[in-house]
């Protein structure tokens, strides 16, 4: 199966800077792909790169087998982009932003997706005149209003409100469920986590990591958190410790283990509670989350 | 075609919703004229015979030049080019569109000038109508080109003012609007020949108006036509999604190009 997007061996400089170097990976098609990074790991250049904004300048890219540098007319109808800052002139109402830009791109106005994105009361509202949140969802609206294939998402939820987000969220798993592929940049990890099959992380130009966010959680250091509260905080007090522990914390009302074999520290702690005569209220065991083990990887510049 | 007509529709309202440029569109070039009907007129009678072109002139000058360009160079920096590129904008349309609304706002103030400049002021009607309005078409093509052309090589908002400024006072002093180009010494003339509007006047005066003129005035239409072509190619070539990586003096060394026609005009005429 062709991939939707291709990467192999892409490389972008500015002058004596390189911000992207040598980078391959792959999305399938229907896939939803996360693109992570800290500023300047080189994301936007990929991405712009991707989205015929600038040209490659070594290795290939890839759109449904359209070259984004060489094929621009072909790639317009193949992918719906909404930028990080999304501009419009301020005098363009949001009816004149769905007729314009749906017009170059030879498709029927949609303004289903306009009250879908709660925007059919700001229809003859100026782009200027709308809240941040309101121009990130007429944006969004804007670069799927073609249905195309690819859709590349820089923070899309950046600057939204939860209800917002949590509808956004929905809409972005209505377009995968229709076979889109979306290629999904952004610094909410647990966005990430949530909404994404799999992530590449970037730092300094290359990829450091690149799975599923389960399996890039299970890699790393290994810990796994087990938070214990007992109801006469008999932890706190007598700093016991035990099988495959190598950290403990406490937190407010808990105790915090970081444990790499979680089976005995868990049966331990259950048999040492029990002893003591205290009784367990609350236990805890947290994986690490993608955002631990993305500071981890960024912090550490740890290479797969 | 409705992607033009969508584009081209909103471009001309944004001329009248924007403030800047309904101001520079309108209140600016028929409050001139108003003003130098009204006071010129009675102090220099003789105004009358010029009145027509060289307010029609400033009124394309004042639509151009001083209100086209900021709007393309912050359109620009506000990263709304990415944006329409990514849509499938074409770049010829980002700027042949504001160019011709700017015509059209240029050609809609300059219509109510030329129609009432007479019953109002007593202003010189001229002799050929056809004329008048086919030199003025050029001319707000000529300086629409220039105006594109000077958005596309401005980094900012100073420098649109500076370029703009470059060519605005020098044609309202030496272009022939406020005094005949006769009463000029020789290498004062020379520098009036470097202007776009030098060349509109001259064709305005020989043309529609029938009167001597310094340069045949179907050479001096020529001109503007050439340097019309040769602003919006440039433009064209120059033209810019975004601000960066962008090498500024190497855009405006090329833009100079542009005055070729004119310093041929100073060695042919």
């Amino acid at each position: 199966m062709q991939a939707a997007v291709e990467v192999t061996n892409f490389t972008k400089r500015y002058g004596d800077f390189t911000a992207v170097s040598g980078i391959s990976f792959q999305v399938q098609p229907g896939e939803i792909f996360g693109l992570l990074g800290p500023n300047g790991a080189g994301k936007t250049s990929t991405l712009e790169c991707l989205e015929g904004l600038r040209s490659a300048d070594q290795g290939s890219l890839s759109i449904l087998g359209v070259d984004p540098g060489r094929e621009t007319r072909k790639l317009r109808n193949l992918i719906g982009v909404q930028l990080q800052a999304s501009g419009l002139p301020a005098a363009m109402t949001v009816d004149e932003a769905m007729r314009f830009f749906c017009a170059y791109h030879q498709v029927a106005p949609r303004y289903d997706l306009l009250e879908r994105m709660g925007l059919g009361e700001k229809r003859q509202a100026q782009f200027g005149q709308l809240s941040t949140g309101q121009q990130r969802r007429l944006a969004l609206a804007l670069a799927i209003a073609h249905q195309p294939p690819v859709i590349f998402l820089d923070e899309p939820t950046a600057g939204l409100d939860v209800a917002s987000r949590v509808e956004l969220h929905s809409l972005i798993q209505d377009l995968k469920s229709t076979g889109a592929t979306i290629i999904l940049a952004t610094h909410d990890m647990a966005e990430a986590e949530k909404m994404t099959d799999r992530v590449a992380i970037l730092l300094r130009g290359k990829i450091v990591a690149d799975g599923t966010p389960r399996e890039l959680t299970a890699t790393g250091s290994g810990y796994t958190k087990v938070s214990v509260r007992t109801e006469n905080a008999l932890l706190q007090t007598n700093g016991h410790s035990f099988a495959g522990v190598s950290q403990r914390q406490v937190l407010d009302d808990y105790v915090v283990y970081y444990s790499t074999e979680t089976g005995k520290t868990v049966s331990e702690l259950m048999d040492y509670i029990n002893q003591q005569g205290d009784k367990l209220v609350d236990l805890r065991v947290e994986r690490p989350s993608l955002e631990e083990r993305f500071l981890e990887i960024t912090h550490t510049g740890d290479v797969k | 075609m409705t992607a033009f007509t969508n584009h081209f529709a909103f471009e001309f309202k944004t001329g009248l919703r924007s403030a800047t440029s309904m101001l520079m569109n309108y209140l600016f070039p028929l409050g001139y004229y108003a003003m130098m009907g009204l006071v010129m007129t009675q102090v220099n009678p003789s105004f009358k015979e010029t009145m027509i072109p060289g307010i029609i002139l400033v009124s394309i000058m004042a639509a151009a030049l001083l209100g086209m360009p900021g709007p393309l160079v912050e359109a620009r920096e506000a990263g709304i080019y990415r944006s329409y590129k990514i849509n499938g904008v074409p770049a010829a349309a980002i700027l042949l569109i504001p160019m011709l609304t700017t015509v059209f706002h240029a050609l809609i103030a300059s219509g109510v000038i030329a129609l009432t400049a007479n019953p109002l002021f007593d202003g010189l009607n001229p002799e050929n109508w056809l004329a008048l309005a086919l030199v003025t078409g050029l001319a707000a093509l000529n300086f629409g080109c220039l105006g594109a052309l000077i958005g596309v090589v401005s980094n900012g908002s100073r420098s649109v003012v500076l370029w703009s400024q470059l060519i605005f006072l020098p044609s309202m002093l030496l272009g022939g609007l406020m005094m005949p180009l006769s009463v000029l010494p020789e290498s004062v003339l020379n520098v009036s020949f470097l202007l776009p509007t030098t060349y509109a006047m001259q064709a305005f005066s020989g043309l529609a108006y029938n009167q001597a003129t310094l340069i045949d005035p179907w050479l001096a239409a020529g001109i503007l036509v050439v340097g019309a072509v040769l602003a919006i190619a440039l433009a064209l070539y120059l033209f810019k999604w975004d601000n960066q990586h962008s090498s500024g003096r190497k855009l405006i060394a090329l833009a100079l190009l542009a005055w070729l026609p004119y310093l041929a005009g100073v060695v042919l005429r």
